[in-house]
Parts: C-alpha cells; sequence; structure tokens
C-alpha cells in the first residue's frame, strides 16, 4: 500500500510541486495549510511521514513539532522540516524536539528532497 | 596616477559628500580639523609659556579653550563613528531580512522549473498552465518586493521627488476599490466607499498617494475575518481632506502599536494570519505622507479591528 505524507506548508505553489512530484513517485499526499490543520489532521490521517514548515500561520511549527511528540499517538512519526530558515539555533532546536531531518528549501532538487524522505521512511 | 591618487585622498570634501553625510560628521573632516586644533594648541602652549609666562590668567584661560575645542572635536568623532558602526549593523540585518523574503518566492519557481524540465511530467503535462501561474506569481511577488526596496531606498536617500498637483481622492479611491473588490469578494468581504459628493481636491503626487491609499485597503482585506467589512471613508477636516480606511479584522495588539510604521516591522497577529509580507508598506506610506506635508495614523484594537488614516492638504 502506498505511503501517505502530511505535508504542512502555507505556500500553495510549494504544495503542488512537492505534492505532484510525491504522487508521481507514487505515495499517497494529504497536506495542511497551517499549524492548527496539520496538528489535527496528524492526529486523524495518521501518516506514514510529516513533512513540516516553521513559519506557519495560526500555530508555529515548533509548537506544532512538539505537540506531535508529546502526543503517544503521533510521537512515532518521522517528521522532516522544510524551511527556509537556517539559523544554527533553529537546526538545533528542531533536532533536540526530535525532528527526523532538517531541510532548507532553497538549498534542495526536489530529486534530493525525495532522497531524504526515502531514507527517513526506511526505503 | 600615484599622484593624482593622492590627491583624491587629500580632498576630503569630495569623500565626506560620497559617503552622504555631512561634514561635520565625516570622521575623516573632523581628524584634519582635529590634527589642525593640536597643532595651533602646540604653538601657542610654546608661545604662551616663553613669553607671556608672567600673566598665568590668561595662560590657563587660552589653554582651557583650545582643550574645549579639541574635547568637542573628538566627541563628534566618537559620534560619527557610531553611526557609521550602526549604520553598519543595519545594512547588514536589511541584508538578512531580504535574502529571507526574496528565498520564498526563488524556491516555489526552482522546485517548479525543476518539475517542468525534469521527466516526471505525466499527467503534470496537463498542469502546465497550472505551474506557469505558479511561475508568474513568484516572479511577480520578487518584483513587487525589490520595487519596495527601491523605492525605501530612494526615500531614504531623498532621491523620491514627488510631482505634485491637484487631483480628486474619491477618484482614486474608486480606481483602488475597483482593483480590490474581486480579492475581497472571494473572502466574503464588504468593501464600502462613504464620501460626500462635494469634496474639494488634496494637492500632492497622485500616484504615491495611491500607493499608501492602496497599502491600506490591501492590509484591510488581508488581516480581516471571513465576511468581515472594509470600510473606506473620505471627510473634510479643516484644511485637510482625511482619508480612512477602517476594517473589523484581526487588529494590532497593544505592544505592537508603537512599532508599526517601522521598517520591516510586522505584528504577531499579523504573522499568525500572513505569513507572506515585507514590512515594508506602512513605512513607505509614512515617508510619503510626511513628504507630502500631511499626517498619518491609525487605531486599533486586538481582535476589533483597525483604522489607518492619512490627512492631505486641499491647498499648496
Amino acid at each position: 500500500m502506498a505511503k501517505k505524507i502530511l505535508f504542512i506548508e502555507d505556500e500553495s505553489a510549494l504544495q503542488k510541486t512537492l505534492g505532484d512530484f510525491l504522487k508521481q513517485e507514487g505515495y499517497n499526499t494529504v497536506s495542511a495549510l497551517d499549524g492548527e490543520t496539520g496538528l489535527k489532521m496528524a492526529k486523524t490521517e495518521k501518516p506514514d511521514l510529516i513533512l513540516l514548515d516553521l513559519v506557519l500561520p495560526k500555530m508555529h511549527g515548533f509548537e506544532v513539532l512538539q505537540a506531535l511528540k508529546e502526543d503517544a499517538g503521533t510521537k512515532d512519526i518521522p517528521i522532516i522540516i522544510l524551511t527556509n530558515l537556517e539559523s544554527t539555533g533553529d537546526v538545533e532546536k528542531a533536532l533536540e524536539l526530535g525532528a527526523t531531518t532538517y531541510l532548507v528549501k532553497a538549498s534542495y532538487s526536489l530529486e534530493e528532497v525525495i532522497k531524504k524522505i526515502k531514507k527517513a521512511l526506511g526505503e | 596616477m600615484g599622484f593624482k591618487k593622492l590627491l583624491d585622498e587629500l580632498n576630503i570634501i569630495a569623500r565626506c559628500k560620497k559617503y552622504g553625510i555631512s561634514i561635520w560628521q565625516c570622521p575623516q573632516f573632523l581628524f584634519v580639523l582635529m590634527g589642525i586644533v593640536i597643532m595651533i594648541t602646540a604653538v601657542v602652549t610654546y608661545t604662551l609659556g616663553t613669553r607671556v609666562a608672567a600673566d598665568p590668567e590668561t595662560v590657563l584661560l587660552i589653554v582651557l579653550a583650545l582643550t574645549v575645542v579639541l574635547f568637542v572635536i573628538t566627541f563628534s568623532i566618537t559620534r560619527s563613528l557610531e553611526g557609521l558602526a550602526e549604520a553598519n549593523q543595519m545594512k547588514t540585518e536589511f541584508i538578512n531580512i531580504v535574502s529571507h523574503q526574496l528565498r520564498s518566492p526563488l524556491s516555489n519557481l526552482k522546485w517548479a522549473l525543476e518539475l517542468l524540465m525534469s521527466n516526471h511530467l505525466g499527467e503534470i503535462k496537463e498542469k502546465r498552465s497550472e505551474y506557469m501561474k505558479i511561475l508568474e506569481d513568484n516572479t511577480n511577488r520578487m518584483s513587487e518586493l525589490v520595487a519596495d526596496l527601491l523605492t525605501v531606498s530612494r526615500l531614504e536617500q531623498g532621491r523620491f521627488l514627488l510631482n505634485k498637483a491637484e487631483f480628486s481622492l474619491t477618484d482614486l479611491a474608486k480606481e483602488i476599490i475597483a482593483i480590490h473588490k474581486p480579492a475581497a469578494e472571494a473572502s466574503q468581504i464588504r468593501l464600502k466607499l462613504e464620501a460626500p459628493g462635494n469634496l474639494p481636491k488634496v494637492y500632492g503626487d497622485a500616484l504615491r498617494i495611491k500607493i499608501v491609499a492602496e497599502n491600506f485597503v490591501h492590509n484591510a482585506i488581508r488581516y480581516n475575518k471571513d465576511k468581515g467589512e472594509v470600510k473606506v471613508k473620505i471627510a473634510p477636516k479643516n484644511k485637510s481632506l482625511l482619508f480612512a480606511v477602517q476594517d473589523n479584522g484581526i487588529g494590532i495588539p497593544a505592544d505592537d502599536q508603537k512599532h508599526i510604521f517601522e521598517k520591516f516591522f510586522r505584528s504577531k497577529n499579523a504573522l499568525k494570519s500572513q505569513t507572506h509580507g515585507s514590512g515594508l508598506g506602512l513605512y513607505i506610506g509614512k515617508m510619503i505622507i510626511e513628504k507630502s506635508d500631511g499626517k498619518i495614523g491609525f487605531k486599533s484594537e486586538k481582535n476589533k479591528g483597525s483604522t489607518f488614516w492619512f490627512l492631505l492638504p486641499i491647498k499648496a
């Protein structure tokens, strides 16, 4: 069965490009445009992996990450941070809170993002 | 050539002019001035010491006066160096903020292009036009940001010229409302104009004032709630006309209000509802209105809404 990826990102353009790419790679994708909805969907949709942006409306990515890792139902889902922030402070905080990887959007191509996703899913 | 270079180095006034600061803030000039004063002090002290040592009070007075002059110059140098350090730090901050803001549309462009050019086309072939739209939107986003930055730079350097003439604020408001109506309707926001029929014309640069008025309306729609209302009001006030845009949106928290016209500032509330935005619109607006001999201001309450207004003179 196709693995399900939840993409929490407020840029609809990125939702579309990465979403289409993931579909082509055979993944099932669901998406949320803000932090609050993303957190709710993580609980109801039970995805195999979450792609999480940091600067999000309604709830910051770090708050979402923390809430996901504190919840027994979601704490084992691998989370890849996908953002354009790249201060060492942000990276350290994300990894400390339990993110699997931290990717800076502008420095990665779609192909490279897919590779990281496959790795996080153990494929 | 070496000689010419030396002359250029010595042409302190030209160098200071290049930095765009006044001569009394220019470290090079102040150092030369201090050197001259020190030489005068040395000569005067020597002369006084050898000739009029009999009158210690005069010597004391002259030496004191020269010390005060030196003290003032040293103080000015320290201040001007502080100013330079501050400007340097602001520039670094500026570059940081701008590169961050260019990054989001850039990554959108990069990924959309990668997909369009990849062998992964498949069903994307049919979606080509959607991808072209992404390219168009993000290119526009970048050019808007660059245009705002250029405006800021021109305003700050005083190279922003206003073409003042009489024009109708009501006509301007109608034009802006027509442009923004589709966006407002998409969020079920009512956009209304309240302006009496016989208003006089205002004096200013209509194109620049439009930037400010449009920014007010744009913000009122963006930071509104669904099914909200945006009211554009024009009314006479003393020898000016008042242009006000009232919304019942998210409002600005009290502790953010004093920063609202600062460069790059975005309120916590604004960031929560809309992650895009340069924080330059109101800063540019304030500078344009002040250059137009007008006044700008706002009233806001968190979760209740905001009213942004400006006053423009009726006659020159």
